[in-house]
């Protein structure tokens, strides 16, 4: 029998672990892209300002980059060593990604990144720039892969299962590989880390600002972390991977528990701005609403309606009924691998066999359901209707403050304006909020998916190790002081390595002479100047 | 979608093959990193000379460990029952190991950022040990895989594991265990004598590589006398079908002790790896005493080839025999994934490894030089 125990502390453990990463990964993808651009000014300009920059900023990178790799292994193998049979199941079609990740991504950065410290002297200026933009591609590609694996769970394309083998096996990779929620996760998420490395830059530089010290590194590094960060907003929330919650019912009820919709919207359906999501009365207080937003973000048309939790929760049952007789036939053909009748009827009921799966939780044998059991399954199919509402509103909150935040950012440093005062404190004070909405971002994402592990093919109850409650409790516990200390440590150092500032390296050939130290206080030239 | 050229059987074969490629990749290259980790507290004394060692792996660690990474995903991608059923049934060890591992970058970029002698003892303590417990553990997980592992199928194909992380440290474990430290030590050493400057701390790892080249020969030659001897090994009984839907259950395989010596007598070129696993300590050992450097690094590099393929060799077509239920052993060809993902696996292999390849190659020539005492002084990139 599912020790749910063990399932229950089973996600707990993946959900620190994968949290804790991803606070480390977004920091990498930003601050990797922005260290290209630093550099590449430093080789257009020779000014040996922006390489203090780059070496500057390269600094804090590597502090946040080892840790995130670090953290990363534990991602790679906590599939096996805590969800065993999810590995068994999908290992064919999210193995895949996973592998190429590696080779053609994590290798690229890996490898790049130690000649990217240690090669300032052995390459030119052009070879250590092409070295450093190898472990920005290198990292975001990482990011394509993994939300390649990812995508493929909440949208299961290009594969089927085999009853055989007991698992999902590849139909279609190209399938898998263009898969249009990973597509828009993608490039989703990688914004996001975008956004998180542009605060990140522009509050460190504006808190030297403040201070007067390293002025002239900190306000070239606020100018181009305000340009790149607009820009990177902007994409977050228009790139927002709404468009793919129309594709599969998971998706749908997804959005529609996020959006606390309980009944069917007639087309176009309109957007809840603010409610109070009632799960007993399955209805939403006070809700104050925009018409039309919603159907034409989720269904790119104006004539098609967009569903509602009840709604999907009377299909769940349908698909629930008809994957009993998927089950049925996968049992018999476990007993005659040949039994054609069994096969035939496997393949008429293959879309809803996982389905069958959800009454596992209630009863060991699906084929002895009841009726009351079918509906206990189907309504188990609705994640957690009040935590989607709210996390999607501080996470879609702090997206749309980011874009204002920004663009006053980009209007100050575009008219140099540097002057100390609230927006600058600001800027100081708002470094924590990406990492605030990219961690609601992964919950709504994860929690939202529930009950399944891959949406409509593994529920994820089934998906655990075989375990005990002990075993686990030791690797939380082992992992939480683990994590623990090396956060306290990894911010003391940043934060050392913050008030020592940047270095002022000793002058190369090539270098132009820097005329502008001591210049007049409130204006630098920009990077074209 | 794509048309496939080879078939299931061929194609398993290739990525069993690509399999051993991997962990010979992964100890080749991130195994004389752990090696020189967990020499680092033996050879190097004060400060100045611990910093020399560090960073005679400070640029490439990072690169190496990858292989362990891709091993990793690699497994997953062909060889999902492989995947799932070791690492939860190796549970704490795997534990142990991604803690070490977890460990080892961070006292790497961590250590010299402060100048108090008493940071810098405890994160090269946490570097010896992020480099002495995955060597260790590694070879004890191989000597678990030879001796068979506890592990049953339901018809659901979910693994249970019977027993705990006590139950894997039993005698061939443990010499498996040993001997990948010595082999690893080694490796270290060799990697030292191509890329110290000489001095003291060569000296001093070479001494420590004599040692290791002789406790690798002895251990590898007490490992196949207890194969021969002793209670181990598995077959498969009837003829298993190398097309067949990859389903343990549809197989059938029995304990049979020296079962692990048969192949041996029926591919007699496989002699060649046990012969490597032999030749390459003594051949390091030789250059050590010679005084030279390069065939210190061959010979442990071979050593490295030889031992991996012996292990892989002596146990095909089996890849993770069961102890509690022999039916359920995993092999070659009831493991993998399907032909159409082992046959993407391999077209993205051969375009992007000789790449990785490539690249690696060329970052290990820009950082091509010994270290010397005078770099670690004045560069200010160096950890």
């Amino acid at each position: 029998m599912i020790d749910f125990a063990v399932v229950e502390m089973s996600r707990l453990q993946f959900a620190l672990t994968a949290m804790y990463h991803f606070l480390f990964v977004p920091l990498t993808l930003g601050l990797s892209f922005m260290l290209v651009i630093m550099e590449s000014i430093y080789v257009m300009t020779d000014k040996a300002v922006w390489r203090d920059a780059t070496r500057f900023w390269g600094k804090l990178f590597g502090i946040n980059f080892v840790i995130g790799v670090a953290t990363g292994i534990t991602m790679e193998f906590q599939f096996g060593t805590n969800w065993a049979y999810f590995s068994h199941t999908v290992g064919d079609v999210f193995g895949a990604p996973l592998a190429i990740e590696g080779l053609m991504a994590f290798f690229l950065e890996a490898t790049f990144v130690g000649l990217m410290f240690f090669g300032w002297d052995k390459l030119s200026k052009l070879g250590h720039l092409g070295v450093t933009f190898m472990v920005a591609v290198g990292t975001n590609f990482s990011a394509l892969w993994i939300l390649i694996a990812n995508g493929w769970m909440q949208n299961p394309v290009g594969s089927k299962f085999n009853p055989e083998t007991m698992r999902m096996e590849i139909t279609s990779f190209m399938d898998v590989i263009m898969n249009p929620v990973a597509q828009a996760k993608f490039v989703h998420t990688v914004s996001a880390g975008y956004v998180t490395g542009a605060v990140f830059v522009l509050g460190i530089s504006a808190w030297f600002i403040l201070k007067g010290r390293h002025t002239e590194v900190a306000r070239r590094s606020f100018t181009v972390a305000a340009s790149f960060g607009l820009a990177a907003a902007l994409s977050v929330v228009v790139l927002g991977d709404e468009s793919g919650y129309a594709l599969t019912d998971n998706q749908r009820m997804k959005l529609a528990s996020l959006e606390a919709m309980w009944d069917t919207h007639p087309a176009p359906a309109s957007l809840t701005l603010f409610g109070i999501p009632d799960v007993e009365a399955r209805e939403t207080h006070f809700e104050v609403s925009v018409p039309w937003v919603l159907g034409i973000i989720a269904t790119h048309s104006f004539d098609q309606p967009v569903r509602g939790i009840n709604d999907m929760v009377a299909t769940a049952a349908e698909r629930i009924r008809r994957g009993i007789f998927a089950y049925d036939a996968v049992e018999r053909l476990k007993i005659d691998r040949n039994d054609l009748a069994a096969r035939a009827r496997f393949e008429e009921h293959r879309a809803d066999y996982g389905y069958a799966l959800l009454l596992k939780r209630f009863i060991p044998d699906p084929r002895l359901a009841t009726g009351e059991d079918i509906y206990k399954a189907a309504l188990s199919t609705v994640p957690n209707v009040p935590v989607m509402f709210w996390l999607f509103r501080i996470m879609a909150g702090l997206g749309f403050f980011m874009i204002g935040f920004f663009a006053l950012a980009f209007w100050r440093a575009s008219r140099h304006n540097f002057e100390p005062g609230i927006f600058l404190k600001a800027a100081v004070v708002i470094i924590p909020l990406p990492f605030i909405a990219i961690q609601t971002g992964w919950l709504l994402a994860e929690i939202g998916r529930q009950p399944w592990v891959v949406e409509g093919s593994l529920p994820t109850f089934l998906a655990a190790s075989s375990l005990t409650i002990g075993q686990i409790w030791t690797t939380i516990i082992g992992f939480t002081l683990l994590y623990g200390s090396l956060a306290v440590i990894m911010v003391r150092l940043m934060l050392s390595t913050i008030a020592h500032g940047p270095e002022r390296s000793p002058p190369q050939r090539g270098d132009v002479p820097d005329r502008l130290s001591g210049a007049v206080p409130g204006i630098i030239p920009l990077p074209a100047e | 979608m794509l048309p496939t050229p080879f078939d299931y059987e061929t194609l398993r074969l290739i990525w069993w093959l690509l399999m051993g490629v991997l962990l010979i990749g992964f100890a080749l290259t991130d195994g004389f990193d752990l090696g020189v980790g967990a020499l680092l507290p033996f050879i190097a004394r004060t400060d100045e000379e611990r910093r020399l060692v560090i960073n005679s792996i400070g640029a490439t660690w990072e690169g190496n460990q990858v292989w362990f990474i891709l091993g990793g995903g690699a497994i997953f991608a062909a060889w999902p029952f492989v995947y799932a059923i070791s690492f939860s049934g190796f549970y704490f060890a795997m534990f142990i190991v991604l803690c070490a591992l977890i460990l080892r970058p961070v006292a790497f970029k961590y250590r010299s950022k402060h100048p108090e002698s008493e940071w810098r003892t405890r994160w090269d303590w946490a570097l010896f040990t992020g480099s002495f417990v995955p060597a260790l553990v590694f070879g004890v997980a191989v000597g678990n895989v030879l001796v068979g592992v506890p592990f049953t199928l339901d018809s659901d194909l979910r693994s249970t594991w019977q027993g705990g992380l006590l139950d894997l440290f039993t005698p061939l474990p443990l010499v498996a265990g040993l001997l990948s430290v010595a082999m690893l030590v080694l490796h270290g050493s060799g990697w030292l004598s191509l890329k110290i400057e000489q001095g003291p701390v060569l000296v001093r790892a070479r001494r420590w590589g004599q040692g290791a080249a002789l406790a690798a020969v002895v251990l590898f030659a007490i490992g196949g006398a207890m194969l021969t001897y002793g209670d181990y090994g598995f077959r498969v009984i009837g003829t298993p079908d190398p097309r067949g839907p990859s389903n343990p259950l549809f197989t059938a395989a029995v304990a049979a002790p020296g079962a692990w010596l048969e192949n041996y007598s029926r591919f007699p070129w496989m002699i060649a790896a046990p012969v490597m696993g032999f030749a390459g300590p003594l051949i390091a050992l030789l250059g050590i005493l010679r005084r030279a450097d390069l065939p210190v690094f061959l010979g442990s590099s071979l050593a490295v080839i030889g031992t991996i393929s012996s292990v892989g060799l002596s146990m095909f077509p089996f890849i993770l025999p069961s102890s509690v239920q022999p039916a359920a052993s995993l092999t070659v060809w009831n493991a993998s994934s399907s032909a159409l993902t082992l046959w993407i696996m391999l077209i993205v292999t051969i375009i992007f490894l000789p790449l990785v390849l490539l690249y690696t190659a060329w970052v290990f020539r820009v950082l091509f030089g010994r270290i010397t005492t005078e770099q670690v002084r004045s560069n200010p990139d160096f950890y």
